[in-house]
């Protein structure tokens, strides 16, 4: 039923490709035309019809996903260096056959896009539980939110890209990021750069499964459509009750992210970070995105008619003052 | 022949006439041997010491990369370097748009003396913020892009990023007529003069914008700014302790004037100082006043009363009790006793609880459910040095002008004319 990991053909790909907004390809993504409308102000003519309907962005229809199940992850690393390989990144300091790393708690960086971090399970002391760490792929990302350049794009795949030709560097982005993912090279003294998890967007294009995806051995990871998946992982915690806990963390967090995450132990003994608003972050600065012509256009009026008034005063003062005179003089 | 000859005599004149202008400008009239040696003063080589030490690390920036010279982390992409140059710096120096306004669109009269010296303040300021970031950037020969290459509206940043830009050309230009004195050109002063109005109008909506778009910036961070802190009014708290950030600012700017360079200071500007400083005490206990209830209705409207009695709660409350309301009642005592000292210790005391609120937000309260997070925000050597090097640069420049340009005094040939 579900067409997902290796399951997932070629076939139906092309098909679903071909239906895509072409919204991608043009580089107009509904942010930027969020934000054009905004700077036009009133300017709502030639919007198309669902700018109007649907404010609410719920994700490109039909892009891809991942489900992580933790239960399932057997903290082997073969995604880690499936990963690294994919991505050309430098070796690593320790191999990836190297269990001692597991003793510290590592994070995703500018010298690799996804860890592997083991954290205790309280119910059963004698099976750890591992987590797989890399970009979530907001659907509606802070980060791009968050860039004054426009540098990242939220992909009609679900993939958030970052386009190092347009960056300069502010980091803005790794403030806004709630999961903490973009890492900025500052090692680097003429090209620093973010680095973090495209989704492995060129493979996905090409209707591969992603480097991670690929190279998991033990069923943790499965890549699909976000709606398909998403099913799967309902259909994951309702056959197993016991053995999930009842949250799909992802569908909901930060407006939804396209990696799903399935635990038998509650996220934030895992590090999930639990305090995030269900909508997204764009949404908490919107308000204030909307004062911002507000104050254009009252100010000067306000200010204006200030000036006015003490000028007129002044006036009135000063000619008070000659008839004054005049009196004086007669 | 007579007539070359003629010719040369006039050139060789009209450079002498260059040539002494040009001493008489930046030398303040002094032999190039006599400024020389005004030069060697105790300061003076401190700051060149600082500047020697800060040389190499600048160099290490742009040659080795930000890792070498800063605390550079993905868990705090901005360090102090950031906090204390643009998010600390820039609330003093809206300096520039306060007292503008009060004078040009208020009409207060008696804010004339103090306008140039504000409006000084704040530009320089703003080209400083700048400069901060050359130095934070990670490419700063990109600094334009969002400028022209790629635009981001979405973005906080952006409207940062812009707002800053107009604002620093608005203020040179509000500043202009006091370059154009020094310079001796009339006709472009008086075309200068003539805009002013428009300009300031103009710096008051950029101004107000780009302070609340500050605070504005960490709306975006609801899991990692500490509740305390976070909150959908940050904009509104931003732009309201800019407000007395800058009225103390101007004021202490205003007594550094008198007492540093009285020579330099015209007879209004040594009678008014006074005053001055007690009218805007009582207006930076006022902006206090709005910006405690601000702070006070936030915590209420999020109903964040419990989170006070934890340890990050005991910090929030130094700094409301501690650094606001104890200035602001320092404030309140020194007006109405009209004591100015009293007057100054409170905006020093005011200026230094801004600096611990936008510390607090970019660094202490920032990621604090990451464990020992507080080890991050402590800077490298080399990081303090840049600050302190810029310091020094930022002191050295207010220097130079103060001492050149009709800042708090008026040349006997524009009288009246602003």
């Amino acid at each position: 039923m579900f067409r997902v990991k290796k399951g997932l053909d070629k076939e139906d790909h092309k098909q679903d490709a071909g239906k895509k907004p072409n919204a991608s390809s043009t580089g107009l993504s509904r942010r930027k035309f969020l934000s054009l409308s905004m700077l036009a102000g009133c300017a709502a003519i030639g919007l198309p019809a669902n700018t109007h309907a649907a404010p609410e962005f719920k994700g490109w229809p039909g892009s891809y996903g991942m489900l992580t199940d933790l239960t399932a992850c057997v903290g082997c690393r073969s995604c880690e260096k499936a990963c690294n390989m994919a991505n050309n990144m430098p070796s690593p300091e320790r191999s990836f056959d190297d269990g001692s790393v597991f003793n510290e708690n590592r994070w995703p960086s500018a010298k690799a896009l996804t860890v592997v971090n083991r954290y205790n399970n309280p119910g059963e002391s004698s099976s750890p539980v591992y987590r797989k760490i890399q970009c979530n792929h907001c659907l509606e990302p802070a980060c791009a939110t968050a860039c004054p350049i426009h540098a990242y794009t939220k992909t009609a795949e679900g993939a958030v890209t970052y386009n190092p030709d347009l960056c300069f560097g502010c980091r803005y982005c790794v403030i806004a990021c709630p999961f903490h993912m973009p890492a900025y090279d500052y090692e680097s003294a003429f090209e620093p750069k973010i680095i973090k998890c495209f989704f492995c967007y060129e493979r996905i294009k090409e209707g591969k499964l992603t480097a991670c995806a690929d190279a998991c051995p033990a069923g943790a990871l499965t890549f699909g459509r976000r709606k398909d998946i998403l099913k799967l992982a309902r259909k994951r915690i309702n056959d197993k009750p016991l053995k999930y806990i009842d949250h799909i963390y992802g569908e909901n967090e930060v407006g939804g992210t396209s990696w799903l995450y399935l635990s038998s132990v509650p996220f934030e003994q895992l590090g999930f970070p639990t305090n995030l608003p269900s909508k997204p972050l764009i949404e908490l600065s919107r308000g204030y995105l909307s004062s911002v012509p507000v104050i254009f256009t009252t100010f000067p009026a306000i200010f204006g008619m200030v000036y006015a008034l003490t000028k007129h005063r002044d006036k009135e003062e000063k000619e008070g003052l000659n008839q004054q005179k005049e009196v004086d003089n007669e | 022949m007579s007539n070359d000859v003629h010719s040369t005599a006039q050139s060789s004149t009209s450079m002498e006439g260059f040539r002494t202008w040009f001493m008489d400008k930046l030398f303040m009239g002094m032999s190039v041997s006599e400024y020389s040696r005004s030069l060697v003063t105790p300061l003076n080589i401190l700051a060149v010491m600082i500047l020697a030490v800060s040389a190499p690390v600048f160099m290490m920036r742009y040659v080795n990369g930000l890792s070498t010279v800063i605390h550079a982390t993905n868990e705090y992409p901005w360090g102090l370097l950031l906090s204390w140059g643009i998010f600390a710096g820039e609330p003093l120096f809206a300096s520039g748009f306060v007292v503008a306004a009060a004078y040009y669109i208020f009409g207060i009269k008696s804010y004339r003396p103090l306008v140039r010296l504000a409006v000084l303040g704040g530009m320089l300021g703003y080209a400083f913020a700048g400069a901060y970031l050359f130095i934070d950037l990670g490419r700063p020969w990109r600094i334009y892009f969002p400028m022209v290459i790629n635009i981001g509206p979405s973005s906080i940043l952006f409207i940062v990023a812009w707002h800053v830009v107009m604002y620093l050309n608005v203020q040179l230009m509000e500043f202009s007529p006091v370059i154009l004195e020094w310079l001796g050109s009339k006709r472009l002063h008086k075309w200068a003069v003539s805009v002013t109005v428009a300009l300031i109008i103009g710096g008051v909506i950029l101004s107000t914008v780009h302070q609340s778009a500050l605070g504005a910036m960490y709306l975006l961070t609801p899991g990692k700014l500490h509740p305390l802190w976070y909150s959908s009014h940050l904009p509104i708290l931003f732009f309201s302790s800019a407000i007395y950030a800058a009225m103390s600012f101007a004021l202490l700017l205003a007594f550094v004037a008198v007492r540093y360079f009285k020579d330099k200071c015209g007879d209004e500007f040594i009678s008014s100082t006074p005053f001055l400083t007690l009218s805007l005490g009582k207006g930076a206990a006022l902006s206090m006043y709005v910006y405690f209830a601000l702070k006070l209705l936030a915590l209420a409207q999020d109903a964040r009363w419990g989170l006070l009695f934890t340890p990050y709660g005991y910090w929030y409350l130094v700094e409301l009790l501690g650094f606001v309301v104890i200035p602001m009642i320092l404030f309140t005592i020194g007006v109405r006793s009209k004591n100015i000292s009293t007057i100054r210790f409170s905006a020093l005391f005011a200026v230094a609880g801004i600096l611990l609120n936008r510390v607090n937000v970019n660094l202490i309260a920032f990621n604090w459910n990451m464990p020992d997070h507080l080890h991050h925000i402590i800077p490298p050597w080399t990081e303090t040095v840049m600050i302190m090097a810029m310091i020094t640069l930022h002191i050295l420049v207010f220097r130079w002008i103060l001492n050149r340009f009709p800042v708090m005094r008026e040349l006997p040939e524009y009288k009246g004319a602003h």
